[in-house]
């Protein structure tokens, strides 16, 4: 995802469970305020629902199941990104919830640092590195790796 | 049409699938009847048309080859070779070649053309006299010009359609070429040409005449037109050389003006609507799933259905505040489902496109196999939804292949068993309420029910004390790795095929259904809904949570009352007069909490002779359902089929009737054995 050709990366900065996402901000599409959802019985818990975005019916992720955090109900300030992934091949428009949304804002690439193997309490294939953004930590997901 | 922006070579390859498609009818047909010359000439003028888009839009090789099989086959056109079996199967072979170097030209070799070319010259040559295969062949108009006649004069009045530029054509070419033929003497004709203001800017108003002074015999001029003879009169005449007087009298801005005329046809190159409504009689629906070129008529209805709508639509804002609304708001559903129906219209295609494809089948199967095999095929103007006819492509093959390999004896079995040594198979098409059964029937010796038997137990799919109907034996071939061909033939027989059939036509929401008498031959019906993206559901309550159950799997719905409720918990059968139908709580297999409403409604559906029972807590009514389907996250969720959006913008899932009566037949099959274990 992060290549090292170039040095920054423009990224939107997200806010889940008091920690700080970043995710680049090619593969997004929009953000929506929160939206009633439809709830998939059956599904594999961090996409629970699908919900309708201009006609098209997407599934809604919660990167929380994914990172371990406890699940928490969707608020006011809580924001659906839509992002486009590749999913089992095929490019998939997905929802992910996230508490806040901060800005878009570059990323300078080389500050990141490889996920590590031990001290963290998320399974480490889903990171692709950890930064530094102000003054907080951030958390770089590997979104292929967490939907597939 | 619809992408009038297309890439060109897009464009072209869509037209060369058409002409491929013509072609390959063309000599099917001609193997049957060899003298019919219209096909020699619609197969000719395929391949010439190939030809010539193949080198516009830049497929030299292509061009090339075609050119070749065309001065090959010109000797057929001239009726000096008769078409014979072994030709056309080297034709047919040939554009098999053509379509593989239009559609994967990296992977095709050159050397494969050359070899056709060779086998063909020399099929062509043998049957012709003092042809040498190793001269190359040149334009059809060269070499019909071969004999040398004495010069004589024509006229030559010439009118094409108005329409003709449109078409691609340039009529100024055709002029050239006439020139080519020898002295020649051009007039025309402008009286046609309305005023500046009527005047449409892709027709053409010109007419021309000609004098021609030419060694060449008449058919050379006749050649010259060939490919638009059909939008076209074209008058010859043969005179004598002083009657060629009012030649000369030619105003020079005609010919200036017919130059500005012939511009048009560039612009118009990406047939608008007339030119694609023109073509549909022929072309009948390309293979690619994303562009359809669609009959003009079915548009033309859509708009006024559209236009009818508009303006009830407009009366009901005039009327929102007062009384008559209703009536109005009635009027606009009635017209928005008409809408609806012209709308799916436009997808549907007939299934002719597709039955086509499988005369070239078993053309091939029966020359493979040794067996004289006969196809007929009925309904073919059954329209079906054009993806789901993409997606019936495969499995109809295997089933074919299947009838021709294990169904169809060989001649020499047929005539023992007192049968005509030639095997009949039948693809015939129908509508059948809201579905279209498609079945395969042959004549062959049917479905070998003990050697079933002996496979599946081999395979272990039945315990060898299993006591099971023929039609029920019959249903084992539907399951995967079932085979009971003695040897793997290179056709079928693998063992991967009767169940990825039943997989496919099962993900269109269809069925299956298989009649078999040993003996006189077997057959295979597809049933399958008349369209994959819209269906009647009927929407129900679980919970807070909406969904829609597919009301063709709807048998009825009952009200579970409370006594009943009560009784039946435990053992969830319902008593359906005097039939034990198990059910199905919504609520708890979705795992709703909380407590179910006082009336629940149990909605019975229904899969063949199997029911079972929905428990759901509202009935809310019958929802017009456009399917969505899930995306591969949710590929794992076996339960819904898709999902659809209400009128409120909410998501509502699809229940997959097939697979909860599975698992209602699963529970009770499962009370079954445990009241076995009780005894």
């Amino acid at each position: 995802m992060l290549t090292s050709e170039e040095t920054t990366r423009q990224v939107l900065m997200l806010g889940l469970a008091g920690e700080v996402f970043a995710i680049e901000a090619q593969q997004v599409r929009e953000i929506l305020d929160p939206i009633p959802v439809t709830r998939v019985p059956g599904a594999k818990g961090y996409v629970s629902s699908i919900l309708n975005v201009r006609g098209k019916v997407i599934p809604l992720a919660d990167l929380r199941l994914r990172f371990g955090m406890p699940p928490a109900p969707i608020t006011p300030d809580s924001r659906f990104i839509v992002i486009e992934i590749e999913v089992a091949g095929e490019p998939t428009t997905v929802g992910i919830v996230a508490d806040k949304v901060y800005e878009v804002t570059e990323l300078d690439t080389t500050s990141l640092q490889k996920a590590p193997p031990i001290g963290m309490h998320w399974q480490p294939e889903f990171v692709s590195g950890i930064g530094k953004w102000k003054d907080d930590f951030i958390v770089v997901p590997n979104l292929e790796r967490i939907f597939n | 049409m619809i992408n009038n922006n297309a890439d060109p070579a897009e464009i072209f390859r869509q037209e060369a699938a058409d002409l491929l498609e013509q072609l390959e009818q063309a000599l099917l047909d001609l193997d049957r009847t060899p003298d019919d010359r219209d096909l020699v000439n619609t197969a000719f003028r395929a391949l010439h048309t190939i030809k010539g888009s193949g080198a516009m839009f830049g497929f030299e090789e292509v061009a090339a080859f075609a050119h070749e099989f065309e001065s090959a086959f010109d000797r057929v056109r001239k009726g000096e070779t008769p078409p014979n079996p072994e030709l056309i199967a080297i034709a047919l072979n040939a554009k098999d070649f053509i379509r593989s170097q239009i559609e994967r030209p990296e992977e095709t070799d050159a050397v494969i053309g050359v070899c056709i070319l060779a086998d063909l010259r020399q099929l062509v040559a043998a049957s012709g006299t003092g042809f040498i295969a190793e001269i190359p062949l040149s334009d059809s108009k060269d070499t019909g010009g071969a004999t040398a006649e004495p010069a004589s004069t024509y006229r030559i009045r010439i009118r094409f359609n108005k329409d003709i530029l449109v078409n691609g054509t340039n009529p100024l070419l055709l002029l050239n070429e006439l020139r080519d033929l020898g002295e020649c003497e051009v007039i025309c004709h402008t009286d046609a040409v309305p005023a500046l203001s009527e005047i449409e800017p892709g027709a053409c108003y010109f007419h021309w005449d000609v004098v021609l002074k030419t060694a060449q015999p008449r058919s050379a001029i006749d050649d010259v037109f060939i490919f638009v003879q059909d939008d076209m009169t074209l008058d010859v005449e043969r005179i004598e050389a002083q009657k060629v007087a009012p030649a000369a009298t030619q105003p020079p801005t005609a010919r200036a003006s017919a130059e500005v005329a012939s511009l048009p046809t560039v612009e118009h190159h990406v047939a608008p609507a007339e030119t694609a409504a023109k073509r549909t009689g022929d072309s009948r629906g390309n293979k690619d799933a994303s562009t359809i070129r669609v009959q003009a008529e079915r548009l033309d209805e859509m708009m006024d259905r559209v236009g009818e709508l508009v303006i009830a639509q407009a009366r009901l804002s005039q009327l929102a505040s007062g009384t008559g609304t209703k009536g109005v708001a009635e009027e606009i559903e009635r017209l928005t489902s008409a809408l609806r129906d012209a709308m799916m219209g436009i997808r549907m295609v007939p299934i002719g496109t597709l039955f086509g494809r499988f005369r070239r089948l078993i053309h091939d199967l029966s020359r493979d196999l040794g067996k004289e095999i006969e196809l007929t095929t009925e309904g073919e103007e059954t329209e079906l939804d054009k993806t789901m006819i993409e997606r019936l492509a495969d499995p109809l093959v295997h089933v074919i292949r299947n009838a021709a390999d294990h169904g169809l004896e060989d001649p020499a079995s047929r005539i023992a068993a007192g049968k005509s040594a030639t095997g009949h198979i039948v693809l015939s098409a129908r509508h059948a309420g809201a579905e279209v059964q498609i079945s395969v029937k042959d004549d062959g010796r049917g479905l070998d029910a003990k050697r079933i038997r002996a496979k599946a137990e081999e395979n272990g799919l039945i315990a060898p004390d299993t006591v099971l109907t023929d039609t029920e034996l019959y249903q084992l071939i539907f399951q995967p790795g079932f085979s009971t061909a003695k040897e793997v033939s290179a056709l079928s027989g693998r063992g991967v095929g009767m169940d990825v059939v039943k997989r496919t036509i099962e993900s269109m929401r269809g069925s299956i259904d298989l009649v078999s008498e040993p003996g006189q031959g077997s057959q295979i019906t597809l049933r399958l809904p008349l369209t994959l993206a819209i269906i009647e559901g009927l929407l129900v309550r679980v919970a807070d949570a909406r969904y829609v159950i597919p009301l063709t799997a709807v048998e009825e719905c009952v009200e579970l009352s409370a006594a009943e409720d009560k009784r039946s918990k435990g053992r969830s059968f319902l008593n359906i007069r005097g039939d034990l139908v198990p059910f199905l709580r919504l609520r708890e297999l979705f795992e709703e909490h909380g407590e179910s409403d006082a009336h629940q409604k149990v909605v019975i559906v229904a899969a063949g002779d199997t029911r079972v029972g929905l428990v759901v807590d509202q009935i809310i009514g019958s929802h017009q359902t456009v399917i969505k389907s899930l995306s591969k996250l949710h590929a794992d969720v076996p339960s819904f089929s898709g999902a659809t959006i209400l009128g409120d913008g909410a998501v509502a899932l699809i229940l997959d009737v097939l697979h909860l009566i599975a698992l209602g037949q699963l529970r009770e099959a499962k009370v079954k054995n445990s009241k076995l274990e009780l005894v």
